[in-house]
């Protein structure tokens, strides 16, 4: 075989590859453009939902997704807090809370009212075994409705872990990395509400950037 | 690059009738993608904690087996042997990519039951060793019928392993498959066992082994009592 057709047979093979990669990349580009809006919609709606869940209907007459606040923690990362207001009263926030299971990052939403209970604990997404440590979800089982009610004090700090680490919590059969990550994340939550209370509650309405 | 270019296979399918019922039944059973052909190990161990959670990963294979299959069949004159596997996963890819953002916009509450075993689907061997092994040298239909009975034939052997795991580990038969079938699909829905006569190990990752191995021996009994030849493990058919 000669050096030319050697050529010819890589650049053919490149031209077949580079077709399909062209073909199906158009392809993905479009549905993605196609499905953008949707994908979007629907997030709003699961946002709008889990809201839902973790903020009692009768204690807001606002729209929570509108005049969001964004507080900047000290090692940067922000939180979104979500706000129940009954006039110009603040009655409760919501915001989105971050734990580490045992398969990745847990995304938990969490409602407080203003006096620093919980108002409810809901799971957004995980990566955690089916069968074992999705049970924090509640479509799945009533752990999570464990926290309603509790605040920074109750129980003590030192209590605020699951049983097998000497706390007040209950761990699922073969899973305890999962539920002891959730506990962690919702007792950082109640913290983060302790340390920006009196900004959360007071600001006027609308967006306060630090 | 030494091009000695392999034709492709020009299938002596074209001549003659292609059979499909042989090709269901190797997919659904005689050359059963996981109890014959061992191969989708990972997902077959990891997705099958419960009898539901194997169906929807088994459903959702076969959909992006089903369309990758068509799709090789279709262009396999285009495809020459040396780019033949990147071209596969490519193809595989993109057919899940396009199953996640169409469900995640259309098909929305199932998408939140099974977007978790969707991009899984990529790193499954199943698909592939199909590909190479049919639908590259088949034509158009006979691929497609081999595409859907080997995903079927998945989703089944998947449903089998999920629902001895679940029983024995969780004492359940198919719960939340309303979730993934929708409500009317509740009566499947049986809790058979104690909490207390739970094997927990069975729900762990060595359930999965134990349990794909009972039943890979399982389907051998039944076929050697039947007579017929044991096939054994690994894609045979592929190179």
């Amino acid at each position: 075989m000669t050096a030319a057709t050697g050529n010819r047979g890589v650049t053919r093979h490149a031209l077949i590859l580079g077709s399909f990669c062209l073909g199906f990349g158009v392809v993905l580009a479009l549905t993605e453009r196609l499905a953008a809006a949707d994908i979007a919609a629907r997030a709003t709606e699961d946002r709008l939902a889990s809201l839902a869940q973790v903020l009692p209907a009768g204690l807001y007459d606002n729209n929570p997704l509108q005049g969001t606040l964004a507080v900047r923690a000290a090692d940067g990362s922000e939180t979104t807090v979500y706000r129940a207001r009954k006039g110009d009263t603040v009655t409760g926030l919501a915001y989105e809370i971050r734990g580490s299971g045992y398969a990745g990052e847990i995304r938990l939403m969490m409602g407080v009212d203003a006096q620093g209970r919980i108002l409810g604990v809901r799971v957004l997404a995980h990566k955690e075994t089916p069968g074992l440590g999705d049970k924090i979800e509640v479509k799945k089982g009533d752990w999570i409705t464990r926290f309603t009610g509790l605040s920074l004090g109750a129980p003590p700090a030192e209590r605020w872990k699951v049983r097998k680490d000497g706390g007040d919590f209950d761990q699922f059969t073969g899973a305890t990395i999962t539920p002891r990550g959730v506990v962690a994340a919702v007792h950082r939550g109640l913290a983060f509400f302790a340390a920006n209370k009196d900004r959360l509650l007071t600001a006027a309405s609308g967006e306060m950037k630090p | 690059m030494t091009a000695t270019t392999t034709p492709l296979p020009q299938v002596a399918a074209t001549a003659q009738q292609a059979d499909y019922g042989r090709i269901v039944r190797d997919g659904l059973w005689d050359n059963n993608g996981v109890l014959a052909m061992l191969l989708g190990m990972c997902p077959s161990m990891a997705m099958t904690t419960s009898a539901t959670n194997g169906l929807g990963m088994g459903l959702a294979t076969a959909v992006v087996m089903t369309a990758s299959s068509l799709l090789v069949a279709v262009f396999r004159r285009h495809i020459t042997q040396q780019v033949r596997i990147p071209v596969y996963i490519l193809i595989i890819a993109a057919m899940v990519t396009l199953v996640d953002l169409a469900m995640n916009a259309w098909m929305h509450e199932l998408y939140k039951v099974l977007g978790l075993f969707i991009p899984l689907i990529v790193s499954n061997c199943l698909p592939l060793a199909r590909l190479e092994a049919f639908a590259a040298k088949e034509p158009v239909l006979p691929s497609l019928v081999d595409g859907i009975a080997m995903g079927l034939g998945f989703a089944l052997a998947l449903t089998a392993i999920g629902a001895v795991r679940e029983i024995l580990g969780s004492g359940t038969l198919f719960a939340d498959a309303s979730l993934l079938l929708g409500p009317s699909f509740r009566f499947m829905e049986l809790h058979l066992l104690p909490a207390s006569s739970n094997v927990l190990m069975m729900i762990l990752p060595p359930g999965g082994f134990l349990v794909t191995g009972l039943l890979v021996v399982g389907k051998r009994m039944v076929d050697l009592r039947a007579g017929k030849a044991i096939q054994m493990g690994g894609a045979h058919s592929a190179e």
